[in-house]
Formats: structure tokens, C-alpha cells, sequence
């Protein structure tokens, strides 16, 4: 818990160190508060937030930072022995890592003395038996530079951890003397204060870029790592998809691209008619009343969430499809699970977003378009069709991508919904899967993050941002153009 | 003169009372599109109440569960052997000392109700579930003083007689099924008449944990209720201060320039960034680099926290936005600094259209699974409710609608209501959030 109790000595110092800065200030001008520059919480506020936010930065950075820096000094203990490339290292860096822990535990549960800890020799053999008397399972036997690894790992880390303990209070302190030392009645604590608020508030915005950028590395550096390993040219041209843990996987993503195209062509096609003239109706036609009833209701459908509609796709939609289409019907479809099953429930939940973005732009467009085409004598429905849509045209096919996008990235439905065999097949009654399926298939399990059936969804998670990054990108601006258009 | 009449005689005759064809056309052409308009509200609808219908239909047996009222002797030799009473001595019979006890007193209770079956009396564990045992052997071991005599025990039936009650189980089905024989359900429908087999509400489902695959009469949601909240409690504690800290640099400080632009761009495209993305982003950080636990509700929340922060982001500024100039303008007029125009004016004004706003968010968030898929939230079969603050952070636990999504993989149908019964409870928490946040709008909303 020492990492608590840091925590609460530096809030705790800070919350002193209020109530020091604002008796300091008051006490400089002689208890006579008008002489002061400031609010008098200014000055105690000053004082905790140079106290607080130093050493709460460094307790952040130092956290991130430890176990990396550790596990390099480490790894030159490992290095040494049978450990060649950077795959197998990473994989031995876990054990240690699992060996270190199982001894932290040991000790806390008493089972093993701090000194028997350090003094484990590999050769007694009973490691693992000791370990299992304090309720970690460990999977081998342990090595003896992997107990070695271990064991420094302990040490670094408890020294680690005391340093860290010792600097961060250390910072905090600093922060509190050197504030409190530049509090007097004509310090400006008010615009320091507001400044330092400032500061916060854009690193608040600037979370924003980093999240983008967490993302684009994360994928960026897993993809690079696949491509060394596996071939770019068979990733992208090949046409099977047959991952074997064992080795020797064939990993081509066309099949899961055709999958996810098929299966949100389909949800399109249900969604955009439905969706559009539905939006057509509410704004144009639709009574006050009946608008206030009937959007809400279709905004439910986006309120639910997406392992609703796979859990609809699964057990309602796809044995009332097989009822239909399977062996008692026309035989057209072998289980429940299909890209018809998928793409329907897909379109249901695209219905309200195609709605309300129309909606949203069928309203922009002015009303005196209407106006003149109904002084030239068109009809209420001539005038949507020649004079709205038209104008609408460039809004309605951004919200179209929009809800395209959302198509391909969708996950649950196709993971509870469209089954998992990946194949190229024009028929929408067999089960086909899709990228953001297998990126999940891919990822859970036990799978270690070196292997190139794990390192793949990262490729296939990089292909997903990148289409639906783009869509976005092009739809946003084709809407804003359309927005502009008419302001 | 004359080419005038001319041309009139020309022209057909045309009544303005009477609709000529073209007209009738149009007319025609009209309604049918009117149509269209209501055939595709109302194809909208009919979605609605067929997925609504067929949550409820589907889940609501969920919430109730066949129980077995028997009486059960308390055999001292079996339960006490050395008859003291010493619960830490009888802690050494372990559950199999108790399973002879329940069969015998089904058996028993079946001769007593005078009922002809060729059932064995060794095969009446067929009737009620498994963790009946451990239910009885708690109690026993919690009041010591039982031991010796005849208690009246409320027992979980199996996951076949609870569905065979509930109809999911039919005679047909049992023909094929290893765990149950025709033979059972007689014995069933008999002791449903007697009384001594009812359906009750079950409480367990909504507060209990999740069941091994073979014990869906077990499986409840409580653990992952718990998980959810933990996970909802970082989203709030770091989506609500970081949003708006964002939103009042972006709508009030940030000049015009590159930094604001890109931030601009940044969020808009976030906003529709696959949900699956922040998993990977989830797994690629915090686990594989930072080395967080895996499972845990802490990373959970910071990965769903990113995911709602653009939302959130994005209303707090339309909240901001609604508030007119001039209340900044009069509290700059009065010698407030802008910070203090923005903290005390601007924000206590905007704060119900941000409540509302992060509320959507929230709930948003809560029914969000993908994610949770790749940072192990599932498959981890939560069982234990976390002990403390911290280890609720950060004990592996699983969420509401993980949870669901474990039970609908699993092959028991049985877990196919319980999923539906799940969807129900985190549909109620759902509805339950949205309906706060319209009435916050309702109730603070101001027009100016």
C-alpha cells in the first residue's frame, strides 16, 4: 500500500499547505486583508497546486516508467542464457514477471520469509511447490536465470518503489517551501493561480491527441511488428483465412473485407430506405404531435446497445430467418447464423442514426426552396423529390458514409451474429465474418502478443481505422461543404 | 379578336370541379409517397416492439426459478462424527458427506407423497441443482444446533426442472437429455401439485454471481453489476473533469490557431472511431505497456472513458455555447476576471445541459461490450464479490453487458434466458439514466 499512502501524504500536504499560504499571506499585511493583491484563497491555492501538481506529474511519469526501465536491467540477466530474438524474450519476461509476483505473494501470505525470498536457489526444486502452498500456480518449473531474473526484479522494484516514494514527497516539499516562500500580500496569486488553471485546461484538451496518438502508435508499432514477421503482400492479396496457433497460419484479409462489405451493404440497404423516408416524413409531412412521439421512439433503437441487437441477431432474428430460408423452408441457409442475420439487425440499428442526420439536413435547407416550388404549383411530394433531395443530395450521402462507417466498425452483431467462417461467397444466407469479429477472436484467449495470429488483429485493427478514419473524414467534409452551401 | 376565340375553342373544355387525369396522377403519386413516409415509421416501430417484445418475452422467466421445498434429516453420524457440534470438526465432511442426505430425503419425500415412479432413489439428484449441496452444508456449518433434526430446506431444482416448468424443457427434449428421464418430470408435476415444487421470485439472479457452465439455475448478475459500477465510477471521476476542463478551454480560451484546430479535428473524428479501436488502444497501453491487470475494472473504465469523452466533450460544448454573451459580459463588467467570469457564471449555468449530457455518456458507456472483449473483461467467470475499494478497482471482475454476452456463447439454453433476463436489468439501468437525464433537461433547461 505504499503507493496509497504517497498518495494521501502529497493531498495531504497540499490541503496543509492551503491553509499555510493563506495564513502566511493574511499574516504579511498584518491581518489587514484589503492590502492583499488577491482573494486571500488565492494565495492558499497557489500553495497546493505548486505542492500538488509537480509531484502528482512525476508519480504519473514514474509509474509508466518503472516497470519498463526494470524490466531492461533485467533482461541482460536473461539475455545471456537461450534467449535469441526479442519474441521469445518477451515471452521469458512474463515468466519472470509471474515468478516475481508469485514470490511477492508467498511473502505476504507468510509462506516465505523476505530473506528465504531472496535466497531461492533453482536447484532445490521445490519452487514450485513452495509458490503452490501460497496459492500461485505457476505453469513449469522455474530456471535458474529466470529465478534469478526474478529475484533482481524484486530487489529493483522494492528499491524502485522506494525511491519513488522518497523523490515524489521530495518534489511535493520542494513545491510547498518554494510557494510558500514567494507568498506576501503583493504576490499576483490570482493570475499565477489562473494561469496554472490554464495550463490544465489544455492539457485537458490535449487528451484528445493524445488518445489519437496512443491509438495510431499502438497499432502502428504491433502492424510493423506483424509485417516483419509475416508478409505484407500475403496480408493484404490472399484470399484464406485459416489461422492455426501451432504455426504455419494463412492470414490474407480479403475474406474478412468481403464479409464485413457484404454485411453492410445489407444493413444499408435496410437501413437507408427506411431511414431516409422516415426522415422525409417526420420533417415534412408529420404533425407536431406525431414528430414528438415517433422520433424519440426511433431514437430508442440508437439508445440500445449493440450486445441487445446481437443477442436479437442470435436467438430471434436468426431462427425466425432459418424458419423461412433453412431446411423446412426454401433450404437456402444452414444455421442461424448468416450475413442476412447480421446485415437485418445491423440495419435496425442504423435506422434512427440514417434517420436523424437526414432529418438534421432536410430541416437546413431553407424554406424558400419550398416555398418557390410550390408557388409553380408542385406537389407537396414533387417538391421533396425535385427540389430537397436534390438539394440535400451532398448532406444525405455524408450521413449515408456516416452510417456506413458505423457498418463496418460495428462489433457485437457480427460477433454473436454472423458466424465464423471466413469465406469470399455471394450467397447472404451462409455464415461469413468480418474484420472487427476476428480482431476480437484474435485477441482473447491466451494467445502471447508475439505470435503473428495475435499480431494480426493489430493489422486488422490499423485496416479498420484506416477505412473508417476516411469515411469520416470524406463524409464530415461533404456535410460541412453542403452546411456552408445554405448559412 | 377572332384568334382569340379561336385558341379558347381549341382548349378542351376543362371543369375545375372535376380532377383531370394528369392531376389525379399527381394526386395519386402524392399519396403513395405520403405512404411510403408512414410504411417506413412504421416499419420503424414494429422493430422497436419486436426487439422490445422479445427481450421481455425471453427474459422475464429469468427472474423467477423453481425451488424444492424438503425436508431433510440432519444424520449426526453423516454430518458430526465425532458429535460435538464443533463447527471446525464439521467442516472436514465436505460436500459429497451432504449430497446422500438430499437424495435420501427426496426419495423420501417422494414415498411420502405416495408417488409410483421407477425412478431410483439414488438417482433423485437429477432433481435438484448442484450447488444445493453447498447451500445445505452452509447452512448447516452456520448454525451447528441443526444437526440431529428434521429441517425444512427451500433447495434450487436442476436447470432441466426449472425449464421444464418454464416450458424451455419438454418431454420430447428429455428423451435425448442424459442429465434428466421422463421419470423426473413425472415425479415434478406431482410434487407440483402437493405444493412442495414452486416458482418463485429469485433474487439471486439480480444479486448473485455467475455459474460454472453446468449450473445456469446458479448464474446471477450481482458481481457484474458490481463491476459495471466500479468501471462507471472512473468513466465519471475522469470523463466529468477532464470533458469539461476540455470543452472550457476549446469554447472560451483557445485562440485561433493551429494547436485549436487540430484538437478540433481530433475529437470530431474520435467521436466515430469503432469502439473495438479503444480495446485495442486499451490492450496495446495499459496492459501490454503500462502492464495493468487484466480483467480489471480499473482499465475498463479508463479504456471507456476515452471512448466517452468526445461525446462528452461535444455536449458540454453546445452547453456552453447556449449561454448567452451577455452574462459574460456582465460579470467581466463587474471587474471579474475571465477564469472567474467562466467558473462562476458561465459553468453554473451550463452544468444541467453538461449533467445531461455526460449522463447519455455514461450510459453509453455502460452498455459498451467490444472493448471489454479485448481487455479480458470476458471469459473471466466472475464469482467473488470484490472485498474493499481497491480491490473492486482492480480484482478481475467482468461487466453487465460482458456478462451477457458469456452467457449467450454458452450452450446451455438455459444461459439464453439469463442472458435475456441480463438485458432486461441492464436495459432498466438504462432507461433509468436516460429518463434522469430528460428530466434534468426538463426541470433546468433555460430559454434565453
Amino acid at each position: 500500500m505504499p503507493f496509497y499512502w504517497t498518495l494521501a501524504t502529497i493531498l495531504g500536504l497540499a490541503a496543509l499547505g492551503f491553509f499555510l499560504g493563506r495564513h502566511r499571506a493574511v499574516a504579511s499585511v498584518g491581518g489587514e486583508r484589503r492590502k492583499l493583491h488577491s482573494l486571500r484563497k488565492y494565495y492558499g491555492i497557489n500553495v497546493a497546486m505548486k505542492t500538488l501538481t509537480p509531484a502528482l506529474g512525476l508519480l504519473v511519469v514514474w509509474l509508466i516508467a518503472q516497470p519498463v526501465i526494470v524490466e531492461w536491467r533485467v533482461s541482460d540477466l536473461v539475455a545471456g542464457t537461450d534467449v535469441a530474438d526479442t519474441r521469445v524474450q518477451t515471452l521469458v519476461m512474463v515468466d519472470v514477471r509471474r515468478v516475481a509476483n508469485g514470490l511477492d505473494t508467498a511473502v505476504a501470505a507468510g509462506v516465505l520469509s523476505e530473506a528465504d525470498a531472496a535466497s531461492l536457489t533453482a536447484d532445490s526444486g521445490t519452487i514450485r511447490d513452495t509458490l503452490g502452498d501460497a496459492g500461485v500456480a505457476l505453469g513449469s518449473d522455474v530456471s535458474a536465470p529466470v529465478l534469478a531474473a526474478a529475484q533482481r526484479y524484486r530487489t529493483l522494484s522494492a528499491r524502485a518503489d522506494l525511491t519513488r516514494t522518497v523523490a515524489v514527497l521530495a518534489v511535493a516539499l520542494l513545491g510547498l517551501g518554494w510557494s510558500l516562500r514567494e507568498t506576501d500580500g503583493d504576490f499576483r496569486a490570482r493570475n499565477v493561480v489562473e494561469q496554472g488553471v490554464r495550463g490544465l485546461l489544455i492539457g485537458a484538451a490535449c487528451i484528445a491527441i493524445l488518445t489519437t496518438l496512443g491509438i495510431v502508435l499502438s497499432l502502428v508499432f504491433n502492424t510493423i511488428e506483424f509485417f516483419r514477421i509475416y508478409p505484407a503482400s500475403e496480408f493484404f492479396f490472399s484470399t484464406t483465412w485459416s489461422p492455426s496457433f501451432g504455426g504455419g497460419s494463412q492470414l490474407g484479409i480479403l475474406p474478412l473485407l468481403w464479409g464485413t462489405m457484404y454485411i453492410s451493404l445489407i444493413a444499408l440497404a435496410v437501413a437507408v430506405p427506411i431511414g431516409l423516408l422516415a426522415a422525409i416524413y417526420l420533417s415534412e409531412y408529420a404533425s407536431k404531435r406525431v414528430r414528438s412521439v415517433a422520433k424519440p421512439a426511433l431514437e430508442i433503437l440508437a439508445g440500445i446497445p449493440t450486445i441487445v441487437y446481437g443477442l436479437f441477431a442470435l436467438l430471434t432474428v436468426g431462427p425466425m430467418l432459418m424458419k423461412v430460408f433453412g431446411d423446412g423452408g426454401l433450404g437456402w441457409m444452414q444455421a442461424g447464423t448468416a450475413v442476412m442475420t447480421a446485415g437485418l439487425v445491423m440495419g435496425i440499428m442504423l435506422i434512427p442514426f440514417v434517420s436523424s442526420l437526414s432529418d438534421d439536413i432536410i430541416n437546413a435547407v431553407p424554406q424558400a426552396m419550398r416555398d418557390g416550388s410550390y408557388g409553380l404549383g408542385a406537389t407537396q411530394s414533387e417538391t421533396i423529390r425535385h427540389v430537397i433531395i436534390p438539394a440535400a443530395l451532398p448532406g444525405i450521402v455524408g450521413a449515408i458514409l456516416l452510417a456506413a462507417s458505423r457498418a463496418i466498425g460495428e462489433t457485437m452483431i457480427v460477433v454473436l451474429g454472423a458466424g465464423a467462417a471466413a469465406r469470399i461467397s455471394g450467397n447472404p444466407f451462409e455464415a461469413m465474418t468480418t474484420v472487427t469479429a476476428k480482431i476480437v477472436s484474435q485477441l482473447t484467449g491466451d494467445a502471447d502478443f508475439s505470435s503473428p495470429e495475435a499480431l494480426v488483429a493489430f493489422a486488422l485493427g490499423m485496416t479498420l481505422f484506416v477505412l473508417t478514419l476516411g469515411l469520416n473524414v470524406l463524409a464530415l467534409y461533404i456535410v460541412r461543404r453542403f452546411r456552408e452551401q445554405y448559412e | 379578336m377572332t384568334d382569340a376565340t379561336a385558341a379558347a375553342a381549341l382548349a378542351p373544355k376543362k371543369s375545375i370541379i372535376t380532377v383531370d387525369d394528369r392531376t389525379q396522377k399527381r394526386n395519386a403519386a402524392e399519396k403513395r409517397f405520403r405512404a411510403y413516409g408512414i410504411a417506413a415509421i412504421a416499419a420503424g416501430m414494429v422493430f422497436l416492439v419486436v426487439l422490445l417484445g422479445s427481450i421481455l418475452l425471453n427474459g422475464v422467466t429469468a427472474f423467477q426459478q423453481t425451488f424444492i421445498q424438503v425436508p431433510v434429516y440432519l444424520d449426526p453420524a453423516k454430518v458430526d462424527k465425532e458429535g460435538n457440534r464443533d463447527p471446525e470438526e464439521m467442516a472436514k465432511v465436505s460436500t459429497f458427506g451432504y449430497k446422500p442426505l438430499l437424495i435420501e430425503a427426496m426419495a423420501e419425500l417422494v414415498t411420502e407423497r405416495g408417488i409410483e415412479t421407477e425412478i431410483a432413489p439414488g438417482d433423485m439428484d437429477a432433481l435438484f441443482s448442484s450447488s444445493a449441496v453447498a447451500q445445505l452444508r452452509d447452512r448447516v456449518l452456520a448454525n451447528p444446533d441443526l444437526v440431529g433434526e428434521t429441517v425444512s430446506f427451500n433447495i434450487l431444482a436442476a436447470s432441466r426442472v426449472d425449464g421444464y416448468l418454464k416450458d424451455r424443457v419438454s418431454r420430447d427434449s428429455v428423451a435425448r437429455d442424459k442429465n434428466i428421464d421422463a421419470g423426473h418430470l413425472d415425479i415434478v408435476d406431482a410434487l407440483r401439485a402437493e405444493g412442495d415444487v414452486v416458482k418463485r421470485f429469485n433474487w439471486d439472479f439480480i444479486l448473485g454471481s455467475d455459474a460454472s457452465e453446468s449450473r445456469p439455475e446458479q448464474a446471477g448478475m450481482g458481481v457484474a453489476m458490481l463491476g459495471s459500477f466500479f468501471m462507471m465510477l472512473v468513466v465519471l471521476g475522469l470523463s466529468l473533469p477532464i470533458g469539461v476542463a476540455a470543452s472550457i478551454y476549446l469554447e472560451e480560451f483557445a485562440p485561433q490557431n493551429r494547436l485549436t484546430d487540430v484538437i478540433e479535428v481530433n475529437i470530431s473524428n474520435l467521436a466515430a472511431v469503432p469502439s473495438i479501436v479503444f480495446g485495442i488502444l486499451g490492450l496495446a497501453v495499459f496492459i501490454q505497456f503500462m502492464e495493468f491487470p487484466q480483467s480489471a475494472p480499473l482499465v475498463g473504465g479508463l479504456v471507456l472513458t476515452l471512448m466517452t469523452l468526445p461525446t462528452i466533450i461535444i455536449s458540454t460544448r453546445a452547453a456552453l455555447k447556449s449561454v448567452p454573451p451577455s452574462i459574460r459580459d456582465a460579470a467581466l463588467g463587474v471587474g471579474a476576471s475571465k477564469m472567474q467570469s467562466v467558473f462562476h457564471h458561465v459553468l453554473p449555468l451550463a452544468m444541467p445541459g453538461i449533467l445531461t449530457g455526460t449522463i447519455i455518456g455514461l450510459a453509453q458507456a455502460l452498455g459498451e461490450t467490444a472493448p471489454l472483449l479485448l481487455i479480458g473483461m470476458v471469459g473471466y467467470i466472475a464469482t467473488n464479490y470484490p472485498d474493499g475499494i481497491s480491490s473492486g478497482f482492480l480484482d478481475p471482475n467482468s461487466a453487465m453487458p460482458a456478462q451477457i454476452y458469456e452467457w449467450a456463447k454458452r450452450a446451455d439454453p438455459a444461459y439464453y434466458e439469463r442472458a435475456w433476463g441480463g438485458i432486461i436489468i441492464l436495459l432498466v439501468f438504462l432507461f433509468a439514466m436516460n429518463a434522469i437525464a430528460i428530466l434534468l433537461r426538463r426541470k433546468f433547461e433555460r430559454r434565453w
